[in-house]
């Protein structure tokens, strides 16, 4: 396309924006509401998933070594753990240091267990983390087959259940955000059809003089990518001051310190990004797709 | 220049607009569509800009055979036919130089190219002057000139004009088929549907009458054949 087209493609659909004001504000609400929702689904989604992230990490697999076991055969479970497919990472810890933990995790109170440092009951313990914290449950299993296991703990149900709701989580959130966007899509298209049938003498006398369907579809593409654009300005300005406000002055999970939301920078301004180039593609969607019954003939 | 062959068609409504047209134009012609109203004049134009498909048939048009022709390039000959209407159709917002400089950035041309067009074909229908007007501004003949500036302003080799004195007194009217005369003399085949008898049997160039869909008269240096 020659530069002098593209310019006054840009100048055309500008003009357009302009003059239908009130068709302008319409669209812009619309996709300013959209963006806003959308906006607020993506952080949760993400800060959810960083949360399970975050949880996944510190799953892991204590196995426990039988307290017959000899010197030989555990080195033998470790060899066989680590020939697991699945498993991360293998640390063994000694039953003091096991007991020095769990005094220490216990405060206050940890003070009635220190008298067991006379005779230990715990196990001496292989502390397993799965590659991919999915598989924890599978990796689990396998070892409890092996010789000079005592016994193997893993937050079973926990870890099950926070897979569980996340997948949920994730695919609800997708489901409402395509919802969303449709709908956007949808009132726009209507919204800018309203004012097409102003100008179909125009798109008509265009058609007579030769133009093609292309060069008559940019002004309405430009027009659309104005809207979308100008609906995204409230939504990133929300979602950058929000999330600023949340991450700097809100303690949202104080008993729970060891849960992070993800840091303002970058990720405010990645949504940020996401969310204009989500309005940019409801805007332009809709403005052609509102155009292309008048392409016809 | 144009060969229709056995055209028919018929409107979905059931109305039988053409009923078996055969006719051939030369390049350089000058031509009178006469008949009543809705005996097919209209469908004849809009047929050759492909607005309207034929049921049956074969047509022709600056040796591009419109049957085939796939979507992508009915605007490509489009840009070879200028089209002037009754209602003149001219953008109301747009000043008479805008209107002009329009259909020449549809088709791309350089933005000097533009201008040294634009004030070409507002000589040619003697309205340089009035380049800055909005057509509101302008009386119904001087609205038609620019209608007929912008018709041919990417030089079209067909010039169809539909009814276009139809709007204005008679005196304007001469105006108009001086200025439609002057195009035809450069070569340019110029088509008219017309109801006017006193420019038809004035001005004798080949008149091809046209009732219920079937031509029915095709004449060289014709009269218009109808009472007024």
């Amino acid at each position: 396309m020659k530069l002098s087209t593209l310019k006054r493609h840009m100048k055309e659909g500008t003009r357009n924006t302009w003059r239908n004001s009130w068709m302008t504000i319409a669209s812009v609400g619309a996709v300013t509401t959209t963006l806003i929702l959308v906006g607020t689904f993506l952080i949760l989604m993400f800060n959810l998933n960083h949360v399970a992230e975050q949880l996944e990490e510190d799953v892991q697999i204590k196995t426990m070594i039988d307290l017959t076991a000899e010197q030989s055969e555990v080195n033998q479970l470790e060899e066989n753990i680590r020939s697991i497919d699945e498993v991360g990472t293998v640390e063994f810890r000694t039953k003091e240091e096991e007991l020095e933990s769990l005094i220490e995790s216990m405060g206050e109170q940890g003070e009635a267990w220190e008298m067991y440092q006379q005779s230990n009951p715990l196990n001496d313990v292989f502390v397993v983390k799965a590659a991919d914290p999915a598989n924890t449950a599978k990796v689990a299993n396998e070892i409890g087959t092996l010789n000079a296991v005592d016994k193997v703990e893993y937050g079973e149900d926990y870890v099950d259940r926070l897979f569980t709701f996340n997948d949920y989580a994730r695919n609800i959130g997708l489901i409402l955000i395509v919802a969303l966007i449709f709908t956007a899509i949808f009132l726009i298209s209507n919204t800018i059809k309203i004012t097409i049938m102003a100008r179909k003498k125009e798109i008509n006398i265009m058609k007579l003089v030769g133009a093609t369907n292309g060069f008559i579809r940019w002004p309405f593409f430009v027009e659309g990518l104005i809207l979308g654009v100008l609906g995204s300005i409230i939504p990133v300005a929300l979602t950058l001051f929000g999330y600023y406000y949340l991450t700097h002055n809100v303690v949202i999970f104080e008993q729970f310190s060891f849960v992070q939301l993800l840091p303002f920078t970058p990720f405010a301004w990645q949504v940020s990004g996401l969310i204009i180039g989500i309005g940019a593609a409801i805007g332009v969607w809709g403005s052609v797709m509102s155009v292309r019954k008048f392409l016809k003939v | 220049m144009i060969d229709m062959q056995d055209i028919y068609m018929t409107y979905p409504n059931g109305v039988v607009a053409l009923n078996g047209i055969n006719v051939t134009i030369e390049q350089g012609e000058f031509v009178y569509i006469v008949g009543p109203s809705g005996a097919g004049k209209s469908t004849f134009s809009k047929m050759l800009l492909r607005e309207e498909v034929p049921d049956r048939g074969r047509i022709i048009v600056n040796n591009k055979d419109l049957s085939n022709l796939k979507m992508k390039e009915i605007p490509y000959l489009r840009r070879d036919v200028g089209m002037v209407y009754q209602d003149f159709r001219l953008l109301p917002r747009l000043t008479v130089y805008e209107n002009i400089s329009f259909a020449l950035e549809v088709i791309e041309e350089s933005p000097k190219s533009i201008r040294r067009r634009v004030m070409e074909v507002l000589d040619l229908v003697g309205l340089k002057n009035k380049a800055r007007f909005i057509p509101d501004e302008l009386s119904g003949g001087e609205q038609q000139r620019v209608a007929i500036a912008r018709a041919i302003a990417n030089r079209p080799q067909l010039l169809i004009a539909d009814e276009p004195t139809g709007n204005l007194d008679p005196e304007t009217s001469w105006e108009i088929m001086r200025i439609l005369e002057e195009i035809n003399n450069t070569g340019t085949t110029v088509i008219m549907a017309t109801h006017s008898r006193e420019i038809v049997n004035a001005i004798k160039k080949r008149v091809i009458a046209i009732e219920d869909g079937l031509i029915v008269r095709d004449e060289h240096r014709g009269e218009y054949g109808y009472e007024a």
